[in-house]
């Protein structure tokens, strides 16, 4: 049975046979970003690409985000099906305009007649020592609009599969993928294939408190799972997957069950994505709840260079079981 | 228009007549856009195109259906020059269901999909990379088709300007960049806010052929844009014109126009587009006052026609409201 045939693989080589099928699928389909053609990819995601499908294909830009985003939703309005690559979700902040003012508003501005079916890809997260300007995780505020889509691929499997059922999506769809997860080690099927985009996944069933995740948190989450139930504590750990739409469906029956709700985001607090679950358990969930809702985010500063800075910023493994302890406990 | 095969301009009754009924219908609609925003039909903001209509008649009298435009949010008279439907227009101004863009877009936002025209875009400066993108798609689909770019002198302020040139330069793309300048970003005039004014001289260092045009002369702005449109469709390459034009009235219908003297509005408007071709076709007998009488009355006659199907429109429910905000297909 081919399904049960395994290959060993890395989160970047899942995203590079990704973008290979969907290449091969479909003659609508090109790749264009800085770097991702002659250089293969800034995280190498795309190396060999170049040579597989030629510079028609796979398109290297000058550094004109604005531009070539721009471009890439142009080209969606006019039949093509374009993946565009940011190399980080900082540089899309000169996008920005292009991504909110016109993928996210054409296709209702002008009454449904034209729509924007393009994909844009970015690296995101901290871990990696890039300091303050590569390393946020703003797919928050992208999740905010109305009009795009949201994805953040954790698994190998959905960094293999997501793309290209964001590509047979007719709005634009942006994916975020965490730079400490490119290096990641995994088997895939040998057929792996397309997956959904809207639903949440329980990663682990637990029965004591949902740790709601996504992202590069996720793996921490599982690990600090692993660490509670050493402890007697059942962790129900929540991959979102999408990030907008989100499947509150999946959240509020999760905290149903567990009737407590630790939130995980290596986002800001302030004015955010954890906030926003935060308030959709509170509206949908409050008399399931035996704690306050809890949130584990990032500190408030900008992303520091040394090791020991970076790594006290953003959700750890330990830092995760800890408040998952505290609210299980509390004073 | 013309049959540049002896070098000559030729010019048939017909065709003069029709390019100046063009300039004529979107004079009048404009002037009938500031009559209803009075009168309170019309809010939002509204920037009327009186002065610049040359332009888009100009430009779009060598485009195919198949082609693509994309303009500014100052885009009634390339709306309707493009041959999008003038009730459609007129029901967009009220913000009725019936409008081009279902009544989402206003005055700033007409889209029409029949005739490629995407937008209206009221950014400045974010059209350009989406008319690289659209061009884009067609040369990859092998498709001969030329998307024109509308936008104003001020948008050459803006990175979006710098990147789109150099893309479509780069890449070899069919676009035409129609620069709109008209002296003024909204207040600001092109002195006060660029070191170098010379608007064709900064395209053409992203080594595409620029060309600067009198704006104010249809039959400048149409032979520059045939030339610059038949050298797009046989090279495959980005051409830029300069249309060096003047806005009659305010930016907007809130602008007190503090920043510019009436003397300076009354001498450009003595060289407008309208006065320049009507007497250029009254002294060679192509126009006389019965030609220009029939004109206006079937004008104003469209024109009544637009208001009363734009009265006559209806809401779009608010059930509807978040309708397209995703949509379940793609457009074709």
């Amino acid at each position: 049975m081919s399904n049960s045939a395994k290959t060993d693989q890395t989160y970047r080589g899942a995203v590079r046979e990704a973008i290979r099928d969907a290449l091969s699928r479909d003659d609508r389909v090109f790749l264009m970003g800085e770097d991702v053609g002659a250089y293969g990819g800034c995280y190498a995601v795309t190396k060999g690409l170049l040579a597989e499908f030629g510079e028609d294909r796979i398109r290297d830009t000058p550094l004109s985000e604005s531009g070539f985003v721009g471009a890439g939703i142009g080209a969606a309005i006019a039949g093509m099906r374009p993946i565009v690559e940011i190399m980080t979700v900082n540089f899309s902040l000169l996008a920005i305009d292009q991504i909110v003012n016109n993928a996210a508003t054409i296709p209702h501005m002008s009454g449904g007649q034209f729509t924007v079916p393009l994909v844009i890809r970015m690296a995101t997260g901290a871990g990696r020592q890039l300091a303050a300007q590569h390393s946020h995780s703003l797919e928050g505020w992208y999740a905010h609009i109305p009009g795009i889509k949201v994805l953040a691929p954790a698994t190998l499997e959905d960094a293999r599969g997501m793309l290209w059922t964001a590509l047979e999506d007719p709005n634009p769809v942006l994916i975020f993928e965490h730079v400490m997860l490119y290096a990641r080690e995994g088997t895939l099927p040998a057929d792996a294939g397309p997956v959904d985009i809207d639903r949440a996944v329980i990663r682990r069933p637990g029965t004591d408190l949902s740790l709601i995740t996504y992202g590069g948190c996720l793996f921490k989450a599982l690990e600090a799972a692993e660490l509670l139930a050493a402890e007697g504590i059942e962790a129900e750990v929540i991959d979102l997957r999408s990030l907008r739409p989100l499947d509150e469906t999946k959240i509020l029956a999760s905290v149903a069950k567990t009737h407590r709700a630790l939130i995980v985001d290596e986002g800001w607090r302030s004015g955010s994505l954890s906030a926003e679950i935060s308030a959709r358990i509170m509206e949908g969930a409050f008399f399931d709840l035996d704690a306050p809702v809890a949130r584990l985010c990032a500190a408030e500063v900008p992303i520091p260079y040394a090791k020991h800075l970076e790594e006290a910023s953003i959700p750890q493994t330990e830092s995760i079981r800890a408040a998952a302890v505290a609210l299980m406990n509390p004073q | 228009m013309t049959d540049s095969a002896d070098g000559k301009l030729h010019i048939t009754r017909e065709n003069a007549q029709r390019l100046l009924r063009s300039m004529l219908r979107i004079r009048a609609f404009e002037d009938k856009c500031a009559e209803l925003y009075t009168q309170e039909k019309i809010r939002g903001f509204l920037h009327l195109y009186v002065g610049e209509e040359a332009i888009a008649v100009g430009v779009m009298d060598n485009l195919t259906p198949e082609d693509a435009v994309i303009a500014t949010y100052r885009e009634h008279g390339h709306a309707l020059a493009r041959g999008i439907p003038m009730t459609e227009i007129m029901a967009e101004m009220y913000g009725k269901m019936e409008g081009s863009s279902r009544g989402r877009g206003g005055s700033m936002h007409i889209f029409d999909a029949t005739t490629r025209f995407c937008g209206g875009n009221a950014i400045v400066g974010g059209g350009l990379p989406l008319a690289v993108g659209m061009a884009l798609a067609d040369k990859m689909r092998g498709l001969n088709r030329v998307t024109t770019c509308f936008f104003g002198e001020g948008a050459t302020a803006e990175g979006e300007f710098h990147e789109s040139l150099n893309l479509a330069a780069l890449w070899k793309l069919p676009v035409l960049f129609v620069c709109e300048n008209n002296f003024y970003a909204m207040g600001t005039a092109l002195a006060r806010s660029e070191a170098q004014t010379d608007i064709s001289a900064k395209a053409a260092s992203y080594n595409l052929q620029a060309e600067q045009v009198d704006g104010m002369d249809l039959i400048a702005v149409e032979t520059a844009a045939r030339t610059a449109i038949a050298k797009i469709r046989s090279e495959g390459c980005p051409q830029f014109l300069e249309c060096r034009t003047y806005r009659f009235r305010a930016h907007s219908m809130f602008d007190a126009q503090l920043y510019r003297d009436k003397t300076e509005i009354e001498e450009w408007k003595k060289k407008g587009p309208i006065i320049r071709f009507s007497k250029f076709l009254r002294d060679t007998g192509l126009l006389n006052d019965d030609d220009l009488a029939a004109m206006e009355a079937e004008i104003a006659v469209e024109i009544e026609a637009s208001v009363a199907f734009a009265e006559a429109g209806t809401w779009e429910p608010i059930a509807d409201l978040e309708r397209f905000v995703l949509v379940d297909e793609a457009s074709p």
